[in-house]
């Protein structure tokens, strides 16, 4: 049952994008549409899982002063072999996602997980945790790309239902911070009326 | 000439945060009042200029001499974070004034990815400025960062000083805090959107 919590906290309660606003560069930048915010979204899963593992295992015999240079080494090293993996098994995703995927590693959750929660607990529950961590951030991220695709260019996930133009300024920038910003007061009316 | 495209085109055309999305968190972050605003700002600027000369510089003779360049994301954040700590001595020591201005700011300065994302961009994609593809020269790369940064410096002096407006107004309980924050930051980058086409 704990366990179960660490994977669903991320989902609604602890959500990083709409609750704990974190990441939000990525968040607004990568968004265009679904299937770029569920890529970019899996990206930082991985890199969250294994930094939370890496880290949990070595936390204890890390010496306090230097532990900040060593996560973030450790961070690093993995969304380098993001990077390479990206490059070989899907170019397409790794050039239109570019410069936020080497960002991932200033990337406030992933460091923020690493300290509130990696470095206390044990291996398999820092796995979990980086699990449903990401999977909040990949769902809001999903959510936030499928609204946008939908007013922007009238389709989902690449399926168009609308025949001609649809309003391009919500695939542009500031449609990104507009549709965050609404999205944001629609969660905030939702959970607010469950308490 | 073309230093003067590359300055228009990183202030108002290619903002860094209005259009590029980088360095967010503390865009949103310390906006709220604009002497806090222009205190991160200065820092910012201090320290997105500094990093990418170091990285530049790195970059050059350091990892592709010796076919390293997959280590430019591990070997940048590094250089930062100590670039960072080393800037916040030397200040404490020689001018007190100003650490006591920039000071609560830099530490923070080290996550924010708008540092990384400039030092990445300047070494990892060609620029066009008006004119054929190409890498940039250390002196191109200089005035790029140099003028980004002022753009961030532009675009958190006009929100800090809508929000200390913003604040005074009652807003639905739902919009309250940051939803409210980003709509106008999207209406913001409406206006932005405007400068695009001046700088091809």
């Amino acid at each position: 049952m704990n366990k179960l919590k660490l994977i669903t906290k991320g989902f609604v309660k602890d959500n990083p994008t709409f609750v704990l606003l974190l990441g939000m560069c990525p968040t607004l930048a990568t968004t265009t549409s679904a299937v770029n915010g569920l890529g970019m979204g899996l990206a930082t899963l991985f890199v969250l899982v294994l930094s939370n593992m890496a880290i949990s295992a070595v936390a204890r015999i890390t010496p306090d002063k230097v532990h900040i240079p060593v996560y973030i080494v450790i961070i690093a090293s993995f969304v380098t072999l993001l990077q390479f993996m990206m490059q070989a098994y899907t170019p397409a995703m790794y050039e239109t996602l570019g410069l936020f995927i080497p960002l991932i590693v200033v990337n406030c959750i992933v460091l923020g997980r690493a300290e509130a929660f990696a470095s206390r607990n044990g291996v398999l529950d820092s796995a979990l945790d980086g699990l449903g961590v990401g999977l909040g951030f990949t769902l809001s991220l999903t959510v936030l790309g499928a609204v946008r695709e939908i007013l922007g260019s009238g389709s989902v996930f690449g399926w168009k239902f609308i025949t001609g133009d649809a309003m391009l300024a919500f695939v542009m920038a500031p449609g990104a911070f507009l549709c965050l910003g609404y999205l944001m007061v629609l969660f905030n009316k939702l959970t607010k009326k469950e308490k | 000439m073309e230093y003067f495209l590359i300055i228009i085109s990183a202030i108002f055309v290619n903002n860094i945060v209005l259009a590029q999305f980088l360095g967010i968190c503390p865009y949103l972050g310390v906006s709220n009042k604009l002497s806090t605003a222009t205190g991160m700002s200065g820092a910012v600027c201090f320290v997105i200029t500094l990093a990418t000369l170091v990285t530049f510089l790195i970059n050059k003779y350091l990892l592709i001499p010796f076919n390293l360049e997959f280590l430019q994301t591990i070997a940048f954040i590094l250089v930062i974070a100590a670039l960072v700590q080393m800037v916040e001595i030397v200040l404490k020591k020689i001018s007190p004034s100003l650490y006591s201005a920039l000071g609560i700011f830099l530490p923070l300065i080290t996550t924010n990815c708008a540092v990384l994302g400039v030092a990445i961009n300047v070494v990892t994609k060609q620029f066009t400025f008006g004119q054929e593809a190409h890498w940039l020269n250390l002196g191109e790369a200089l005035v790029y960062a140099f003028a980004t940064s002022l753009g961030y410096g532009l675009a958190m002096v006009i929100f800090a000083g809508l929000r200390e407006h913003l604040s005074l107004n009652d807003v639905p309980k739902a919009f309250k805090g940051v939803p409210i924050a980003l709509v106008t930051v999207g209406i913001l980058a409406l206006a932005f959107m405007g400068f695009s086409g001046m700088v091809k």
